[in-house]
């Protein structure tokens, strides 16, 4: 079925293409674009003027981003309803970090295609010519459609989704003949285990799937920091490991200017290093700022190399401690707690950093067997899984409902669909009529 | 009942005597328009050309739903009833489906002392041979009857012809035209209708052959017993009338099935005769062997006619083989022995009209004035057509007062389920109602259609003070339960009244407890005496509101979203292929459609989200 506008939910959407880049906007439209700010900003700005703020997941206090907010309150914005604009650092990890965290507010929902130019076409806000733009919209939509089917094909997903909604479709056919026709045929009678199994097994294989590492970091490389106080040497690494690569692509320079940005290709893995090298110049007060900071990069990234102190190490497993400068005369003795000396200017350490490296980014990614998933994927998965895990609801209405459910939102990436598909499979299997 | 054309003006004419026909009549009349039921054999008004059965799974919601605007067809119903059956008794309320066994002969009577005693309604007993239309243009304003002997004139005409149209019979190899065995077709109307471009199609259905009870070995054959308990088919049904018969059950066996096999040359199916497509869900004996080979047997129900009937009719056997063929496999055939064929099995091929051409309020978009309804637009089943009837009934009357058409939804019938499949989707088979193909099956259930529906009935002025009058009574003791739903019950109490309390040791609201297993109408009235004195169907009907409650909610929001869409019309002249982007298919799709609103739009198979969002602005651009 179609998602329809105007529903009374708040959409939301990545508006820029093609992460990473400079800057990523999201943008969300409705009336609880409002609420929604509130709870990752703590205040929300004044209206239309450019506000840096830090964004946090409401539910754990970790940190999303620093970003530049516009609050832009209906009905003078573009769509007519209360909308709040996010630039983020361009990188897909952060970017999939707040659609995340939007999509877990009930009132939220991803924007369909085309629905935030619905929106302001409804509201009245649309140049009439702009409208034009729609008939291309349905072209890059197919065109879209098709090379994902492609892709997802390539990854044995669409194989895999099959055998689920097969698997539903066979369970929910049985139980829908016996509840449409179990006056009037040899559809037996009403022993639902079948149905249970199916629901239970169909639901931990999505689970196990979804477990899987998800499919950006393979597309968008391996989030690799470098973290620690000025002058622990962090630059001077970063362009030790960054520049002896030859598909080096000239780093970037993060808008914020907080953080520099390369992505490079090591043995045919795609990482992305960033720096906070921008620290150095900043005027705040250094500590507390740089203890945020480096706090706020550690939870964007999938490694974390820490050079300061061991004692002031942020937690966490993706954390690697490094014991830097190791060609200074009073840092030759490696801390315990250390995993590696590495000094970028005699290239100690070095070549046992970079296997280090592909060791851990090999467990980040999913395996050859295991299936890759983008977000898309992954939201319509869960969906299916949250109605199966209904399935033991009660009665037989109830399971099979949680079916129906269950194969609608697989049949939403994998095609087919409606009421005729489950009528052909009952028909196809069961001879009814009297 | 004035018999006699006591004038020839009618604010609706009906076209038909069968369930949508007489529906559709007695609703107009009973909204207070001045009607005509024109049928070709004023004996055969009532008659039910297949199973005398009514109601079922998906079908008795559509009995309830016609009887909660004091309908024709549920109190028939209980007027004929000789055997009840409640299905999926066992399997949620939302799927459960009253359905009865009717006596043909108290049927029909039923239907014509009900028919007569609308004081605006006149029988008139003719074949409709053309729509009268306006000289310039299609706006129908009439009908004349028998090649132009006589003629009506009415505001509204409603075509409820069933399976007349175009229709030709296959007894075996052989066929002729006609509308049922022993009826004519209408043919010169059947003319008028392709000279105007409606677009039509081909459909086929068949029968079982009926069979003489005094030689059925009943003795030997497992007895299906009609349900206990007083539940009803209608509302203003005080109690059963009839005494209960026995249904009976026997398999096909292998020996049937050779003969069978041995014949399939001789099936007009096989043999290439019928081209009409027939439905998946009722197959013929021969589809059945064919299709499933490896069974070793099909059952059949035998079905008595009537109370002093010896006909009985042998349900899964549809067939139109030849009649020898007919005789040898009943014969090979459990308990049927000796058994002797009243009327052999037919099939019958008709044209119907492809009902995207309509509104929802069942009229023909091009032509004014014009409604059609039942088997005429692809559907099958005296349920489906009642319930088109019902529609189309309302909405003509409506016309004729020069009242705004009013529809059902998919949210708050099953009725609206069908009108929107039908205008928006087409058939490809005869259509039957399914509870799959409700997708708020939860909120529509059989026991709920007064709940859901009387607020509906009485603004547009269905309702008999009679009827009214029980549909208040049962709504107001309905909110007497739903106050008693936040008392405090303790866990004792609960566990003396049979729900299976479990862990719970709390003092909970009986709403909570009835979340349970246990939770019957009895244990209800332990819990909250105050409520001895109310029913068991009502006390049924707030049990299972509570249950589906937290699912329910959940539908709530998505409806709200769906209703969104609904609001947003779509301008009736829209050129689709002048929309950037939509696909050949699609434009097709929604010119032969022409949904009236995005939502609908949006409801037709293929029409994607960008393609909504790309016919929204178009159609905003063009009011603009
Ligand atoms: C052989 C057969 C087998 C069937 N099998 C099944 C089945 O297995 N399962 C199932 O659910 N349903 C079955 N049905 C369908 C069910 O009987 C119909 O769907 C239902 O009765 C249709 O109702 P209706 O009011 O649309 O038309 P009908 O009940 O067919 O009534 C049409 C009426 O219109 C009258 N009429 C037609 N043309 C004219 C005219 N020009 N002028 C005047 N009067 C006219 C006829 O005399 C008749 O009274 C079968 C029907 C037939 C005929």
């Amino acid at each position: 079925m179609a998602i329809l506008s105007d529903d009374g939910a708040t959409i939301f959407a990545l508006s820029t293409a093609g992460l990473p880049s400079a800057i990523a906007i999201v943008r969300t439209s409705g009336p609880a674009s409002r609420s929604a700010l509130e709870a990752l900003a703590g205040r929300v700005p004044e209206p239309r003027y450019a506000a840096l703020m830090s964004l946090r997941d409401p539910a754990d206090g970790t940190p999303i981003d620093r970003a530049l907010i516009l609050w832009l309150p209906g009905p003078a914005s573009e769509t007519g309803e209360d909308m709040v604009e996010y630039h983020l650092h361009g990188s897909r990890a952060v970017a999939s970090k707040l659609l995340e965290t939007l999509g877990k507010y009930d009132e939220m929902r991803p924007a369909e295609a085309g629905e935030f130019l619905r929106r302001a076409f409804l509201n009245g806000k649309m140049d009439l010519t702009a409208a034009e733009g729609l008939g291309d919209l349905l072209d890059a939509e197919t065109e879209s459609q098709r090379r994902h089917a492609l892709a997802i094909a390539e990854g044995g997903l669409a194989a895999r989704i099959a055998g689920w909604r097969e698997r539903l479709l066979g369970a929910e056919a049985r139980l829908e003949a016996v509840l449409n026709f179990s006056d009037e045929g040899d559809v037996g009678e009403g022993d639902e285990s079948f149905a249970l199994d199916a629901a239970d097994d169909v639901h931990g294989e999505i689970m196990e799937t979804l477990a899987a590492p998800p499919a950006e970091r393979l597309r968008d490389g391996i989030r690799v920091a470098l973290a620690g106080p000025p002058n622990a040497g962090k630059s001077t690494l970063f362009n030790a490991l960054v520049a002896r690569e030859a598909a080096i692509v000239s780093p970037v320079a993060g808008t914020t200017r907080d953080v520099i940005e390369a992505p490079v290709d090591i043995d045919g893995i795609a990482f992305v290093f960033s720096d906070t090298a921008g620290l150095r110049d900043s005027g705040e007060a250094i500590e507390e700022e740089g203890v945020r900071r480096a706090r706020s990069v550690s939870e964007r990234s999938d490694i974390l190399f820490w050079m300061g102190e061991t004692a002031d190490a942020p937690k966490g497993d993706h954390i690697i401690i490094l014991h830097p400068r190791a060609d200074e005369p009073r840092r030759a003795a490696k801390p315990a707690e250390a995993a590696l000396s590495v000094s970028a200017t005699t290239g100690e350490g070095m070549a046992a950093l970079r296997a280090l490296l592909l060791e851990r980014a090999r467990s980040l990614l999913p395996r050859e067997d295991q299936l890759a998933l983008n977000q898309r994927q992954r939201l319509a998965l869960r969906e299916a899984a949250d109605a199966l895990a209904e399935a033991r609801a009660g009665d037989w209405i109830l399971l099979v409902e949680a079916l129906r459910g269950a194969r609608m939102a697989l049949e939403r990436l994998g095609g087919g669909g409606g009421v005729e598909t489950m009528l052909d499979a009952l028909f196809g299997r069961f001879c009814i009529g009297k | 009942m004035a018999t006699s054309l006591s004038s020839d003006r009618y604010d609706v004419i009906v076209v038909g005597g069968g369930h949508a026909g007489c529906e559709a009549a007695a609703s107009a009349a009973r909204i207070g328009a001045k009607t005509a039921l024109v049928s070709m054999r004023r004996d055969m008004i009532g008659a039910m050309s297949c199973n005398p059965a009514i109601g079922g799974l998906g079908k008795g919601h559509l009995v309830r739903e016609v009887d909660a605007f004091d309908g024709l067809i549920g109190r028939a119903s209980d007027a004929a009833a000789i055997h009840y059956r409640m299905l999926n008794q066992s399997k949620g309320a939302a799927v459960r489906g009253p359905r009865i066994q009717a006596d043909r002969a108290k049927y029909r009577a039923a239907i014509h002392a009900l028919l007569g005693a609308e004081p605006q309604l006149d029988i008139v007993e003719a074949e409709a041979t053309a729509l009268d239309l306006a000289s310039e243009g299609r706006t129908v304003r009439g009908l004349v009857l028998d090649g132009g002997d006589r003629a009506l004139a009415g505001k509204a005409v409603i075509l409820a012809t069933g399976t007349f149209l175009g229709a030709k019979l296959h007894f075996g190899m052989s066929n002729h035209a006609g509308g049922r065995a022993g009826e004519r077709a209408a043919t010169a109307l059947a003319q008028q209708l392709y000279a105007a471009d409606l677009p039509m199609a081909r459909l086929k259905t068949g029968t079982p052959p009926r069979l003489d009870g005094r030689t059925i070995d009943w003795a030997s054959l497992a007895m299906q017993p009609s349900d206990g308990g007083d539940w009803t088919m209608a509302l203003a049904t005080e109690k059963r009338e009839n005494p209960a018969l026995f249904c009976a059950i026997t398999r096909t066996n292998a020996v049937a099935h050779d003969i069978i096999r041995a014949s399939l040359d001789r099936s007009p199916l096989f043999a290439g005769e019928i081209t009409g497509q027939g439905p998946r869900y009722c197959p013929s004996i021969e589809d059945k062997i064919h299709r499933f080979g490896d069974r070793d047997g099909h059952q059949i129900f035998l079905e008595p006619e009537g109370l002093g009937d010896p006909l009985v009719y042998p349900n899964g056997i549809s067939t139109s083989l030849p009649e020898d063929v007919q005789l040898a496999f009943l014969r090979a055939t459990d308990g049927l022995e000796q058994v002797e064929i009243v009327q052999p099995g037919y099939a019958v091929e008709y044209d119907h009209v492809d009902p995207r051409i309509l509104g929802h309020d069942l009229g023909v978009r091009t032509m004014p004035g014009l409604y059609l309804a039942g088997q005429i637009n692809g559907t099958t089943g005296y349920e489906e057509a009642a319930a088109q009837g019902l529609v189309a009934g309302i909405n003509a009357a409506r016309l004729a007062a020069g009242q705004d058409p009013v529809r059902f939804d998919r949210d708050d019938s099953y009725i609206g389920v069908m009108i929107d499949d039908l205008v928006l989707q087409g058939v490809t088979e005869p259509y039957r109602m399914l509870t799959a193909r409700a997708e708020y099956r939860l909120r529509l259930r059989a026991d709920n259609a007064v709940t859901r529906l009387t607020d509906k009935a009485e603004r547009w002025g269905c309702l008999s003070s009679r009827h009214r009058a029980f549909a208040k009574l049962r709504l107001a003791k309905l909110d007497t339960v739903r106050g008693v739903m936040t008392s405090k019950i303790d866990a004792d109490a609960a566990e003396k009244a049979g729900i299976a309390i479990g862990q719970h040791r709390e003092t909970r609201s009986l709403a909570e407890w009835l979340r349970l297993p246990g939770a019957t109408a009895g244990a209800v009235r332990a819990m909250a005496p105050e409520l001895r004195a109310i029913s068991d169907d009502i006390l049924d009907e707030a049990i299972e509101d509570v249950r589906y409650a937290p699912y329910l909610e959940r539908q709530d929001r998505e409806i709200a979203r769906v209703g969104a869409d609904e609001r947003i019309r779509i301008p009736e002249t829209l050129d689709y292929a002048a929309i950037a982007g939509l696909s050949n298919e699609m434009i097709e799709r929604l010119e032969t459609a022409r949904p009236a609103t995005l939502g609908e739009a949006g409801r037709i198979p293929g029409i994607t989200p960008a393609a909504l969002a790309a016919i929204l602005v178009h159609a905003r651009r063009r009011a603009a």
